[in-house]
Order: C-alpha cells, then sequence, then structure tokens
C-alpha cells in the first residue's frame, strides 16, 4: 500500500455514512481514505465529491462512535487496491476480506484496484462453453455459458439461497481448472450457516473463496463486497487460467446500501428512490464477467436478486435483467427447485451448448420442451376458467406433459447431483409424453434415435 | 487556461474559461481527460468528462480547445469498432484506463483522383474515390471550388491530403461536430421500403428507407437480436450499429459475427459495410451519450457519398438515462420520471436526421434510424418510449408474453404500427409481388379476429365456439407458427427475402382458406383441428421454389 499522504483534522459534518470534511488539498475524487477514530479505531472509506477544499468521504464501517473532533482522516492518493491471487482460495472472510476462518489475512504477490477497469469490447472473446450445474431444469433449459452474466430472481421465503449454494457446491467446466468465489451481502446467520456447510466441502478442496457480510454488518460495507469478488475473480480468472463463477447474494441488500449513501448525499432520487445511476452502478459490477482474447479462463457471475413483493419490474431486478444475459426465475409452488421455465432464460446458451458441448440435440430440445410448456400454460389458463372438461384432447395431452415435465425433470433433491445422460434421458422421457406430430421442433431423424411413444 | 474546482463523478467543475463556447472540448487534469462544456456561469464552466475520473483533484489544469465535439470520419471507419467519441478500440488496449484509446491508424488505400486541376466542383462531388476502403467505393467528396491541386493515383496514409478546392485542402479523412447534422440538398418525397429480411417486419409492419423506427420491449424479449438480425440482412449499403450502454459479449458476438457471414450482394464479409461503435454500460458514462450523435454522424457521412445508410442504436433509454444522470448530478430541475425537460425535443431532433435526402452533390442517398426503447418495468407509458412513439414512423413493439412462449420475433401485431405501411406494400405489388397487399391485409384482419376469438374462448371455452371460428384460431396458430415466426439461428430462415415472404404468406393463407371451405362444407372441425400441419410449418426452413409443393402435400391430406 501506498503511504498516506495526508491528513485532515477539520470534520465539518458527519450524517448517515458520510464524513464532510473542511481543508483537504490535492486529493482527488474515488480515491481511498483511512478514518482514524479517537478510540485508535482504525475504519476505510472512498471519496465522493471534491470540491475546493472540502471532500466527501463515505464510511465503510459506518460512523458510528465517530466525532467531530476525534477523527483523523488520511488519503491515500490513489483508488482503492488489493491484494490478488491463489491465496484466496479455501479462505471464509468478511465483506472487507478480513479473516473469518481463524487464518491469516490473505497476502497476494500482486494487487488490482478494486473498482475494475473496462474490458476492451474487441478483446472479449463472445462466451462459448456450458458451465454444468447437475441441476436439470438449468442445464437443459437456461445452460450457464463460461464469461456469461445470468442473474437468478427471486422472491422473499423461496429457496434461492439454497438453489444458489447448490450451483457453487456442484458446479464445474469438466477438466478444465474450476473455482467459485461467493459473495454474500446482507445475510442473516442462520442463512450463513447453512451456506457454509452446504460449502464446506468445496472451501476444504480449495476451490472456493466465500465472502460473508452479514444482516448485522455495516451497510456501506456491502458496497465493497461484490467488488471485492470480482476482483479475487478476475485475476484468478485472467492470470491464473481458471473458470471462476461469481455468485453474489443478495443483490437486492446491496442496492439498498446504494440508496442509503444516494439519500445521505441529497441526490435527486429515481425510480423507487434509488439513484438514477443504479443502473451504470449494477453494469460496473455484472459487466467484469466475460474471457478476454489470447488468455485462458472465465469469469462467470451468478447475481441472486430477491424480487420485493414478488415484483420482476421491481427497479432492482428490471435493471439486472436488463444487464444479464439472462435470469433464472424462481416462483413458489412447486416442488424444488420451483424454477419458472418459460419465465426463464440464458441468452447466450445457443452459442454455449450442443454439439462437442453437450449433446448435438439440445437446443431443439430446450426450444420444444419450452414450446410446449407455453402451450400447455395457456390450456391450463382455460382450464381453470372452463374446467378441464371442455378443452380439446389435444389441450388435455399438453396438461400431462407438464405434469411429466415437473416430476421427472425439474424435481430434484437438494444434494442431487445429475450428469448430463442422466438429465437428457429424462428429457426424452418427457417429450415422449406428446405424440410424434406434435414435435415440430425437433428434426425426424433426431426423433428416430431417442423418441419413444407413450413411455 | 483554467483549473478543477470540484469533482463529482463525470461531472466537472472548473474556473477561468468562462469565455469558452458551449459544448467546446475541455481536457482535464494531467491525464488529459477529455470533456465537454455543458453550463457556463460568470465564475467558471460545469464539465462533463467522457473518461473515468477517479484521481481527478481540485487545483489540477484544465485547457479548453475550442472546437466542439467532432468525430473524425475516414475511410478507416468501414469494418472498424470505435468507442462514443468515434475513436478506434481495435488495436486499443485490453484493459481501458485514461488515454489508452487514441486515434491512430497505419492503414493506406487506393487512391483514384475523379477531378482535374482547374475543374470546377460544386459542393459534395466527389474529387476522388478510395477502392479498398470497405464494400463501396470510398469517396471524398468537394467542398465547393476551383481544384487548384490534386493528388496522383497511388496509395494513401489516413492523414493525407487529396486535393485542394477553392483554396481548402482536402483530406482522406474529414472532421465534423457530432451535434450538428450535415448539410444535403432537398428531402425527396419516394416510399421505398428497407428490405428487413425479417418477415413480420417486412409483410406487416415495414420501414421505408430514410424512415424511423423504434423497438421497445422489456428484458427478455429479443430486441437485441432482432436489431442484430436487421444489421446483418438488411439491403442497406452502410448499417452503423451503435451499442449504447449494452453488454460487453453481446458487442463481441455481433463483431464476431459480422466478421464471419457473408454479404450476399458483394460476397464479403458483412463486417465490411458495418461500422460498429461500442459503448458497454461499464465503459464512461458520458461517452455512451455522445454515442448516439456520433452514430448518426457517421451514417450521414456515407448518405453524402450517395449511399444507403442505416442507424441501429442499442438503446436509446441508456442514452437519455446518460442524460438524466447527468442532469440530476449538475442540479437540473427534474421533468418527467426524473429525466431532465429537454429530452423531447433531444429524441425529436434526434430522429429528425434520418430522412431520403438529395445530398448537396446531386446523389440520393437515406438515413434509415432504428432504436431500441428499453422501458423500465416493461412499463410503455414511460417518457422516453411514449415521446419515441411520437416521433417514429414505425413502431415494432416487443410482446413480453410472446416472447416466454419463445415467439420470436416478438413484434405485437397489436401494439405496432407502420405508418408508411399500404404505400410500401404497393412498392411491393409495383415490384412484381401482386399478391403482396392482399396478404398483407389479409393477415393483419385475420390474426386481429384470432386474437378476439381467442378472448372469446376463455370465457365459454373452445368447445362452445362454432366450426367457422375454431378454423379462424387454428388460421391465427398457422400464421404465427408458419409465418410470423423466424429463427435467428437458422442458417436458412435467418433472412427471407421478399420473395419467399410472399411464398409462405401464400401458402398459409391457402390452408387456411382451404380449411374454412372444409368447415363450411360440414367436416367434422376435429378432423380439422387434429390435421398434421407440419409441412406447412416446416416451409419455414426451405427455399421459396419449394414451399408451393409442401402446401399442396397438406391440401392433398386435408382432403
Amino acid at each position: 500500500m501506498i503511504a498516506p499522504v495526508l491528513e485532515f483534522a477539520e470534520v465539518t459534518e458527519l450524517t448517515g455514512p458520510l464524513v464532510v470534511l473542511r481543508g483537504v488539498e490535492g486529493v482527488g475524487w474515488d480515491e481511498f481514505a483511512r478514518v482514524r477514530l479517537a478510540s485508535g479505531e482504525l475504519r476505510h472509506g472512498l471519496v465522493l465529491d471534491v470540491d475546493e477544499d472540502l471532500a466527501v468521504v463515505q464510511v465503510l464501517q459506518g460512523t458510528s462512535g465517530m466525532t467531530r473532533s476525534g477523527t483523523r482522516v488520511s488519503f491515500t492518493g490513489s483508488p482503492l487496491r488489493i491484494p490478488v491471487g491463489p491465496g484466496w482460495l479455501g479462505r471464509v472472510c468478511d465483506g472487507r476480506g478480513g479473516p473469518l476462518d481463524g487464518g491469516p489475512p490473505v497476502f497476494g504477490q500482486a494487487t488490482a484496484p478494486v473498482g475494475g477497469v473496462p474490458l476492451n469490447p474487441t478483446m472479449r472473446r463472445p462466451p462459448a462453453e456450458p458451465v454444468l450445474t447437475g441441476v436439470s431444469a438449468i442445464d437443459t433449459l437456461t445452460t450457464l455459458v463460461r464469461g456469461q452474466k445470468i442473474a437468478l430472481f427471486s422472491s422473499a421465503g423461496l429457496p434461492h439461497l439454497e438453489l444458489a449454494a447448490q450451483i457453487a457446491a456442484q458446479a464445474h467446466t469438466g477438466t478444465e481448472p474450476f473455482s467459485v468465489v461467493f459473495a454474500a451481502m446482507g445475510l442473516t446467520h442462520a442463512d450463513a450457516t447453512a451456506v457454509r456447510d452446504t460449502l464446506e466441502e468445496r472451501t476444504a478442496a480449495g476451490e472456493l473463496t466465500l465472502l460473508l457480510n452479514l444482516a448485522d454488518d455495516p451497510v456501506i460495507e456491502r458496497l465493497l463486497t461484490p467488488r471485492l469478488a470480482l476482483t479475487v475473480a478476475e485475476h484468478l480468472a485472467f492470470e491464473g487460467g481458471r473458470h471462476v463463477l461469481v455468485i453474489m447474494a443478495d443483490m437486492t441488500a446491496y442496492c439498498e446500501a446504494l440508496r442509503e449513501v444516494s439519500a445521505a448525499r441529497g441526490e435527486i432520487p429515481a425510480r423507487r428512490a434509488y439513484p438514477g445511476y443504479l443502473y451504470s452502478d449494477l453494469a460496473s459490477l455484472y459487466e467484469r464477467c466475460g474471457r478476454v482474447r489470447g488468455r485462458p479462463g472465465s469469469v462467470t457471475v451468478l447475481p441472486v436478486v430477491t424480487m420485493p413483493a414478488g415484483d420482476i419490474t421491481h427497479p432492482v431486478p428490471d435493471l439486472t435483467g436488463y444487464i444479464t444475459e439472462g435470469q433464472i426465475v424462481l416462483a413458489g409452488g412447486g416442488a424444488y427447485p420451483p424454477i419458472d421455465a418459460l419465465q426463464s432464460l440464458s441468452r447466450l446458451m445457443r452459442k454455449g451448448v450442443g454439439a462437442g458441448r453437450t449433446v448435438p440435440e439440445h437446443l431443439d430440445v430446450a426450444a420444444q420442451l419450452l414450446a410446449a410448456l407455453a402451450r400447455e400454460r395457456q390450456a391450463r389458463e382455460l382450464a381453470e376458467l372452463v374446467g378441464e372438461s371442455a378443452l380439446t384432447p389435444a389441450d388435455r395431452r399438453y396438461l400431462a406433459f407438464a405434469r411429466a415435465f415437473r416430476e421427472d425433470l425439474l424435481r430434484q433433491r437438494r444434494d442431487e447431483r445429475r450428469d448430463l445422460d442422466q438429465t437428457f434421458t429424462r428429457a426424452w422421457r418427457v417429450l415422449s409424453a406428446l405424440p410424434r406430430r406434435d414435435l415440430s421442433l425437433l428434426a425426424p431423424d433426431t426423433l428416430d434415435v431417442h423418441y419413444r411413444e407413450g413411455s | 487556461m483554467g483549473v478543477v474546482t470540484r469533482v463529482n463523478g463525470p461531472l466537472v467543475q472548473v474556473s477561468g474559461l468562462s469565455e469558452a463556447a458551449m459544448y467546446d472540448l475541455v481536457d482535464l487534469g494531467p491525464d488529459r481527460i477529455p470533456g465537454e462544456i455543458v453550463g457556463i456561469r460568470r465564475d467558471g464552466a460545469t464539465v462533463q468528462a467522457y473518461e473515468y475520473t477517479g484521481g481527478l483533484a481540485p487545483g489540477q489544469p484544465a485547457a479548453a480547445l475550442g472546437v466542439p465535439l467532432s468525430a473524425r470520419l475516414g475511410p478507416h471507419l468501414l469494418g472498424g469498432v470505435f468507442d462514443g467519441l468515434l475513436r478506434p478500440l481495435t488495436g486499443a488496449a485490453t484493459w481501458l484506463g485514461p488515454r489508452s484509446v487514441n486515434v491512430a491508424g497505419d492503414q493506406e488505400w487506393r487512391f483514384t483522383p475523379l477531378a482535374a486541376e482547374g475543374d470546377h466542383t460544386e459542393p459534395g462531388t466527389p474529387v476522388g474515390r478510395l477502392d479498398d476502403a470497405g464494400a463501396l467505393p470510398y469517396l471524398l467528396l468537394s467542398p465547393g471550388g476551383q481544384v487548384t491541386a490534386v493528388r496522383a493515383e497511388g496509395r494513401l496514409p489516413i492523414g493525407a491530403a487529396v486535393a485542394t478546392v477553392g483554396g481548402d485542402q482536402v483530406g482522406v479523412t474529414t472532421s465534423w461536430p457530432v451535434r450538428r447534422p450535415r448539410p444535403f440538398g432537398d428531402r425527396l418525397g419516394e416510399t421505398v421500403p428497407l428490405i428487413t429480411g425479417q418477415r413480420v417486419v417486412d409483410l406487416l409492419l415495414p420501414v421505408a428507407r430514410g424512415g424511423t423506427a423504434a423497438v421497445p420491449g422489456g428484458f427478455g424479449t429479443g430486441k437485441t437480436v432482432l436489431l442484430q438480425q436487421i444489421a446483418k440482412w438488411c439491403d442497406a449499403d452502410v448499417v452503423v450499429y451503435v451499442g449504447c450502454g449494452e453488454r460487453g459479449n453481446e458487442m463481441a458476438d455481433v463483431v464476431q459475427e459480422l466478421s464471419e457471414l457473408t454479404d450476399p450482394r458483394t460476397g464479403g464479409p458483412l463486417a465490411r459495410r458495418t461500422v460498429v461503435i461500442a459503448n458497454t454500460s461499464n465503459m464512461p458514462m458520458m461517452a455512451r451519450e455522445a454515442s448516439i450523435y456520433t452514430g448518426v454522424t457517421v451514417a450521414e457521412h456515407f448518405r453524402d457519398m450517395g449511399y444507403h445508410a442505416v442507424v441501429i442504436a442499442d438503446s436509446t433509454s441508456r442514452w437519455a438515462e446518460a442524460r438524466r444522470e447527468f442532469a440530476s448530478r449538475s442540479g437540473a430541475l427534474p421533468a418527467e420520471e426524473g429525466y431532465p425537460a429537454d429530452l423531447a425535443s433531444a429524441l425529436a431532433a434526434f430522429y429528425e436526421r434520418a430522412g431520403l435526402v438529395r445530398a448537396l452533390g446531386g446523389a440520393a442517398g437515406s438515413v434509415t434510424i432504428i432504436g431500441a426503447v428499453s422501458p423500465p418495468g416493461g412499463d410503455l407509458t414511460e417518457p422516453v418510449t411514449t415521446l419515441t412513439q411520437r416521433f417514429a414512423r414505425s413502431l415494432w413493439s416487443l410482446d413480453r408474453d410472446l416472447a416466454y412462449a419463445r415467439h420470436y420475433p416478438a413484434v405485437s401485431w397489436t401494439e405496432s404500427f407502420a405508418r408508411d405501411g399500404d404505400a410500401l406494400a404497393a412498392w411491393h405489388v409495383r415490384d412484381g409481388r401482386a399478391a403482396w397487399a392482399t396478404q398483407r391485409a389479409r393477415t393483419a384482419s385475420l390474426l386481429a379476429e384470432a386474437d378476439r376469438i381467442a378472448a372469446l374462448a376463455e370465457i365459454v371455452g373452445t368447445g362452445a365456439l362454432p366450426a367457422h371460428e375454431r378454423v379462424v384460431l387454428l388460421g391465427g396458430r398457422l400464421i404465427r407458427e408458419g409465418l410470423l415466426r423466424q429463427s435467428a439461428l437458422s442458417p436458412a430462415d435467418a433472412f427471407s427475402a421478399p420473395d419467399r415472404t410472399t411464398a409462405l404468406s401464400g401458402a398459409v393463407l391457402d390452408v387456411i382458406d382451404h380449411c374454412l371451405d372444409l368447415a363450411a362444407g360440414g367436416t367434422p372441425i376435429t378432423a380439422i383441428e387434429e390435421h398434421d400441419y407440419s409441412p406447412l410449418l416446416r416451409a419455414r426452413e426451405q427455399p421459396a421454389a419449394r414451399v408451393p409443393g409442401l402446401r399442396d402435400q397438406v391440401l392433398a391430406a386435408l382432403r
């Protein structure tokens, strides 16, 4: 770390997570600051605004206990940098990267700025290979692709954390090196313990980094946690040649922290009082996924968003959906995992599956399953109004198909890992519930091999 | 020379530049971060910075450059990828830090003079031609006046001068302030379609050359895929694809596909007729605001050479949001949904830069603008969507229910419009597709009737409907699945030429008419409904010549 250049004493204002200082000189925007309390405690902050000799600093651990006269702030002359390297693997840390597992602080050979630097779009390699999760519904219908960002949308009370943890524990890229960075924001102690238990084996194997910001940890620290995770992941991927999956749960908690800072600064609020720059801010996180020309490795990003009151048009899921390349939507009422296949979509899947990647007929199978589910939804809505007996025989076949889909393909145990063979055997069994003439999206020669009428 | 006094993200205030002009460029700090003056007070100026301002501090220098934000236009554009300020990204650093993008280039082009010393040239007429700059000859245009010097045939680098006309030098490149429309002769009254190769657009909701189209759609409705399809297959001479605050992976994907796909008209890669402006959502926000203007300036530049150019802007909502974000930082009073009050006039001015015109040099050229709109929460009543609807000639609304049902392109036939639809259908009839206008009208009315009956069926049940109405329901399904649906992934179906579109729509309508006759003649409705129509539905994957055969196969089996 660079030695502090200057120390400033005059705090003119403390409001929410912000400190306003007077008499600063030569301090640049977005610089990293150290805040020393009268008690000797050290906190960290970032410069949000510099105006003549005034500076507004956001304190990551909050301002509680800080006084005007007893606070000393020093500036480091550069944006925040953290150590990076394989030393992070196998570690459990707090939301600022401090060890929670009893180990020593994490050191690395190199450092990197937590804010990241935009990747030149012409240096991106389009994603083209899958990350397999062992969850049938995801692997068949919304396949994760290396270098992709895809969101997991859920509502309060649904098992999104369990599913995120199951994906973190099971995901793999075949024989290529693979790691997971799991950033938890605003989790309750019970949830955090459950996630830690599910991921214990993988952590012990040195394939996973867990960053835990809990519900009672400082709120503003949450603004740092996902950036920390992505900075660690970028180095593991683009310098270390690994395929890294970054799971960020829960982004709604992150956005609330952002709103809190914005409100404290008196900014003009946009939708639902979130700041107008929420889109750009979320993009600065999610867009750090990808693959880089001339380098092995990839960063795949899976943010988890709980939709307040299940509202997909709420700014957090809405802006997330506009940035991510698809979404996996959980909806209530079903067996585990309660994935709503029709609302879910992986935009990059068409490039990441098929012959040599998963199975040759993968895209056609997925398209046919979804088309049939869409038709079943129409029939089901009709049946709710007029009764199942008023449906045509064709519509009734689709209701039977959807039951088979839910029982045979979708439903899965929380510790069950299905390989592609098992998943596609089930998918074909489900499709065979429909007459062959209805399967117009599948090629005749594929049907000859896999279709088994009435099975 | 000014001094930085305040830094708040992209908003920078400087003192001492109060004599500079509005919208002039400023270099900020020791890294010379580019910015643009957007407000002037007695004691200083407000600047919007186009790059990350981390480390910029009060007390650092700020220099006004005395010129407005301008784009460098030249033969290097075709086939290239640029940032929002039109600086080349191809060949720039992997990670885009400050000043990592620079105007450079070591390309050379073959020059042929088209005017001789002593000639008198009109403004906008060519004085020379560069031949290997892209799919089309790149014309170097005269500012008007007598040619006093012109270079001989040969190879020229990017910085070279090619002629002196009326005392002014004509270079390989030229510069133009992006916020000012380039001049032209006059607007032309003809109505000629831009063929997009997408059946739902070309048949039901066409757009004219020089027209404007807006594409509103929530996330996941396939906006970007539709726009990319049009970028690849529309029959324009030059396509300017502006990725404004969108996804990096998608930009990488479109660039790669354009370089792999063959232009059916020239045989070269499609990239050779395309200019890509990539300002992804994690790149500096204010360059996103400029990128829209940069894109349309590039299109106007090629229009002036007598070419038909298309600007595809994905997404104009990100441009509007960048303006909102900056307005909010500078403390401007918010109007509707927090957008600045000049949003309507700014949008109108942008879409007005489209048009089919006689260029200054006399050739006909056009700029067609197709703008995506990303309504928050899919809410089509929000300001950017509603304002854009007022200014666009065609509207392709994307429907979430269609997208969930994997009906792509998910263009809603009820919520969209094409104000030049009838005139453009008449053009197809004149062009030899006699049935086009009637097919268009019949398809639209069948879809509307099928929607009405489907709503009725939700109340009374399908079984309670008369046979005729059940056939219309079936007909709606056949039109949707056999005609309007089009796979962007299928090499055979990604592009549908007008002849194939008319063949498919004719085949589907013939089958529906036959079913209506059968039902009227007493054939049991379930027999009609349970019939195997899959040959007709698979006809989308076949060339136009094979479509009638597949239609006859279905008709024969129905008898």
